[in-house]
């Protein structure tokens, strides 16, 4: 739908916010041309696009640039109208669904993403990973509450919180192995676990889905070892 | 709407409960506030926003909404059709109110704690007051689009004048505190005519906390607290 050039995405396949627009323009079966960033320097594009951030996910279409990846999903959603619907259409559902993807990355990001600078401080781990375990607890509850039973949290199809979940999952899945810690899993998060599972297998999100070995593999290319103990 | 249904817990200092209030008016929502006592939470707070235990929290027919932006956007919603739209009807300039409005949760309040905790200092004042000179020239963009319209939308206050005009307060207290100028003719002069249609404006003006009292509040409560957790 639409010409291609129409609509370009700035990002990079390791990027979790990136992937939320992926599988926002995906699921609205939106052709697009995926601009990759090289790891450790910014396109002039991106520069030009996002000066007040110089970040990914950059959406520009019609040559008009969009920043911030939940901004951009709601865009998405706003300006294709075919297609399921991301957002759900109540109020409150609205709001919940917002309430969480803040959550996601006001609280829950920032642990699972600075557990990496605590790498063998065993003390400092067990912190970081008791916050990120509970971080998906009250995700797991949510899940029962908001999908009343089906597979998504958007009910029978993604919706807008499965979408700002689904960039986290790689990731969390790269902490298992660093760390040897099970967090989604059936025996940690049962329900989340399931959730994962239907995730992985949707038509907008398996064939982009990175594997926890390429993340690995990626971060030891381009971040080197994490940096040694503060004294 | 029978009062009874929309409850708002807060406190008059907070600009994000101010968020709120301002919204609730621009859609002539009738509501109960229960003024919330920061040192010692009610159950009621606790039971509505476990996950923050903060304030704002509105409760519509008993159910919670928590995060200031958040709330707005639902009144928006749930109220729509009464009163002026708060987020524009246009998808980009709806990503755009809601890029800046997300600008200024991420980057105004961090800029003040700066300014605190170095007692005033020239390099942390200039960093606030960039932060200040980009959030003009957005406001010169949008105007511009809009023929020179007082608000960032438009003719009447919108999401983006809320998510920033609640923090005028904060920015005045900021600016007596450490005798800088913030706002000012030389660096942001829309911004200082937008202040003050946006402090007159007829949903916004009662709900302003008093400014000597709000500039006692901070200095007694607000910088101690970020002076501590430093």
């Amino acid at each position: 739908m639409g010409k291609k050039g129409e609509v370009k995405l700035i990002g990079s396949w390791v990027s979790p916010f990136v992937f939320r627009a992926r599988v926002a323009l995906n699921l609205k079966s939106i052709d697009f041309e995926f601009l990759q960033e090289k790891a450790g320097s910014k396109s002039d594009l991106l520069l030009k696009s996002n000066p007040v951030h110089k970040k990914i996910p950059v959406l520009i279409h019609h040559d008009k640039p969009i920043c911030e990846s939940l901004v951009i999903v709601q865009y998405i959603d706003e300006t294709w109208t075919h297609g399921p619907s991301i957002l759900p259409s109540d109020p409150y559902d609205r709001a919940i669904a917002r309430f969480w993807a803040a959550y996601l990355d006001e609280k829950f990001f920032p642990a699972l993403k600075s557990i990496r600078m605590v790498q063998g401080q065993g003390d400092e781990v067990e912190k970081k990973l008791k916050e990120i375990k509970e971080g998906l607890g009250l995700l797991d509850d949510a899940l029962v509450k908001i999908s009343k039973g089906k597979p998504f949290f958007g009910g029978e199809e993604l919706g807008y919180l499965d979408i700002a979940l689904s960039g986290f999952v790689a990731w969390i899945q790269v902490r298992e192995k660093t760390f040897d810690v099970k967090l989604l899993h059936e025996s940690t998060t049962p329900n989340l676990a399931v959730w994962v599972h239907n995730l992985s297998a949707h038509p907008a999100v398996k064939d982009i889905i990175p594997t926890a070995d390429a993340l690995i593999e990626w971060v030891r290319l381009n971040l080197g070892p994490p940096p040694p103990p503060a004294n | 709407m029978a009062k009874g249904d929309v409850k708002l817990l807060g406190a008059w200092p907070s600009p994000y409960v101010l968020r709120v209030k301002i919204a609730l008016n621009l859609k002539s929502v009738d509501y109960e506030f229960q003024e919330e006592n920061l040192g010692s939470k009610s159950e009621l707070l606790i039971k509505s926003n476990p996950v923050y235990k903060k304030i704002p929290v509105l409760l519509h027919g008993g159910k919670p909404i928590c995060e200031s932006l958040i709330i707005v956007q639902y009144i928006d919603e749930a109220w729509s059709g009464i009163g002026p739209s708060i987020l524009p009807s246009d998808p980009y300039d709806r990503a755009v109110a809601r890029f800046w409005a997300a600008y200024v949760d991420d980057k105004i309040l961090p800029a003040v704690k700066g300014i605190v905790v170095a007692n005033g200092e020239e390099a942390k004042v200039k960093e606030l007051k960039e932060v200040l000179v980009l959030l003009e020239e957005a406001f010169i963009l949008k105007s511009s689009a809009g023929e020179g319209k007082p608000f960032f939308g438009g003719d009447e206050i919108g999401y983006l004048d809320i998510a920033l005009g609640s923090l005028l307060g904060l920015l005045r207290v900021t600016e007596k505190s450490f005798n800088v100028k913030l706002l000012e003719e030389a660096t942001t002069p829309r911004l200082v005519s937008w202040a003050d249609s946006f402090c007159t404006h007829p949903a916004v003006k009662d709900q302003l906390p008093d400014t000597h009292k709000l500039f006692e509040f901070v200095q007694k409560v607000v910088y101690p607290r970020i002076n501590d957790h430093i």
